[in-house]
């Protein structure tokens, strides 16, 4: 099971929480523009990495916010927990 | 590949069983097949087989990085029925059921495949109607299916808690007589088997790490074993679909994550159906062996870990106690997780890629065991005519772009 820490409540268990899927996956600037191929790939197509995987999770029974997490897919392992807007600290991209 | 019968039985006997002859080979890989299926699960072996045998294609290789069957196909609750809503996947799992009926005998193995029937419970009058509009549905694509009364239900299975004042009453059921179970290993060792008697090369401890292409065309894969050429790829890979098709610069709508699930100790015949709730989430059977198979939902994070979270298993042991307060006193052996790879439409994709000479067969999500024979048969007449069977036309990767989803959540009855 996961303990997660929340930015705002601090270490809680895993079922407290509601996971999101992946981050960061920016709705189209110009949704008008987009074929149907490009509206298929941000609506369904995933990265589902074997590894490193930053994702949302929302605090369900606690404070009801939502966060980003960077969490290793192997072994579980949590390795970043940063607020909605920004990124992993000390490192670029998404 | 002598034949497996009685009269071999007996003559193995009379040396002690010490020359059975192995199932399968195990051949170096060689430079180059016609084909190369990446999995070796039940679907990937299914797949070589019918390859093998339906299209004549036997310069097949089927690599697979741990050992047979050690994936899904070893981590499933062994159920198998056709109660399936759309039309699409009615005539796709049909066709499967339809070969598991005859496997034992095709295949010279015995999958151990018993039609014990498959129960789905309603606990509200909503559900109830749910049942019934499916059992209609299911009955017009000519697949076996009836309603049976609360009464009927408790005839069928005595140890169910069907009393009416229970916070989940049992108000009735659908059926399937025809589904039931099969064992989950025979099914690998059988295709293997049947595969390699036909001349398919089954290469184990042997992952593939790479897709080479040139332009726009597969040419082969990059193994731990080494570079193997091939006309054509077919991934089978389950829950790591989406890293071959990463290799190979393709995305799926794939997301990978752990389902569990888990047996009793052994003890005497009590079940003799497969009992599947979908409000009081559980699915039961029992083996052969005597254990309680008990199955869960998948765990809500995307893993490649093979294992998920307790509070899961605590969910569907309280549910199982609720629907079967007999099994409250239970000890519980092992439990394990399969990382399945679930499709926003939890139906599976079994498709040309824009890849030339790759194809995919994934997307089976929570409930890929029962297509076993049936995924093989459609993805090797897909990789053999380079053209999908009408069978698994409308289970193309393109269904996403074009809107024609065929959305078998509530068919699955695992909660995801």
């Amino acid at each position: 099971m996961l303990l997660i820490t929340c930015p705002w409540c601090g270490p809680r268990a895993e079922i407290e929480f509601q996971y999101g899927g992946e981050a960061h996956i920016a709705r189209p600037a110009d949704p008008v523009a987009l074929d149907d191929a490009a509206w298929a790939d941000h609506l369904f197509m995933r990265k589902n990495p074997k590894g490193k995987h930053r994702e949302r999770w929302m605090h369900r029974s606690g404070c009801r916010r939502w966060f980003n997490m960077e969490r290793d897919t192997i072994s579980h392992e949590i390795t970043a927990v940063y607020r909605i807007g920004t990124t992993v600290p000390g490192k670029e991209g998404t | 590949m002598p034949r497996y019968s009685i009269f071999s039985l007996l003559r193995n006997a009379l040396t002690y069983h010490r020359d059975w002859q192995a199932a399968w080979r195990s051949p170096e890989p060689k430079p180059a097949y016609d084909v190369i299926i990446v999995g070796g699960g039940g679907h990937g072996l299914a797949t070589a087989y019918y390859l093998a045998k339906e299209h004549g294609i036997t310069n097949v290789a089927v690599v697979e990085k741990g050992w047979l069957g050690g994936g899904n196909t070893g981590r499933n609750t062994t159920i198998v029925r056709s109660n399936y809503l759309w039309d699409e996947s009615a005539h796709l799992y049909e066709h499967s059921l339809k070969l598991w009926e005859g496997l034992s005998q095709d295949l010279n193995f015995n999958v151990m495949f018993s039609q014990r029937g498959v129960l789905n419970l309603a606990h509200n009058q909503h559900d109830l109607r749910e049942l019934q509009r499916r059992v209609n549905a299911i009955r017009l694509n000519g697949i076996d299916s009836e309603i049976l009364t609360t009464a009927q239900v408790k005839t069928m299975v005595p140890i169910l808690d069907c009393s009416p004042g229970i916070r989940y009453p049992v108000l009735g059921a659908s059926l399937q007589r025809r589904g039931g179970v099969a064992r989950h290993d025979a099914v690998a060792w059988g295709f293997a088997r049947a595969a390699d008697a036909r001349g398919v090369d089954i290469i184990q401890n042997c992952e593939v790490t790479g897709i080479r292409r040139e332009g726009d065309r597969v040419v082969g894969v990059e193994t731990t074993r080494g570079f193997i050429g091939a006309g054509k790829v077919g991934c089978v890979a389950a829950g790591h679909s989406s890293v071959l098709a990463a290799m190979a610069g393709l995305r799926l709508p794939i997301e990978s994550h752990p389902l569990q699930a888990l047996v009793s100790e052994p003890i005497k015949p009590i079940l003799d159906a497969v009992v599947m709730s979908a409000a009081v989430h559980v699915y039961v059977s029992q083996s052969d062996k005597g254990e309680l198979v008990m199955g869960a939902g998948i765990d809500a994070f995307t893993s490649y870990g093979q294992r998920g979270s307790l509070p899961i298993i605590e969910e569907i042991m309280a549910s199982a106690c609720v629907l079967f307060p007999i099994f409250s006193r239970l000890k519980m052996l092992r439990s394990w997780g399969g990382i399945v790879d679930v499709c926003p439409d939890a139906s599976p994709i079994i498709s040309a890629t824009p890849v030339k000479g790759l194809y995919f067969n994934c997307g089976w999500g929570t409930g890929g065991f029962k297509a076993t024979p049936g995924s093989g048969w459609v993805f090797a007449h897909t990789i053999a005519q380079n053209r999908p069977h009408p069978l698994n036309q409308a289970f193309a990767l393109d269904r996403f772009s074009s809107g024609a989803l065929i959305d078998e959540h509530g068919a699955a009855a695992v909660a995801h």
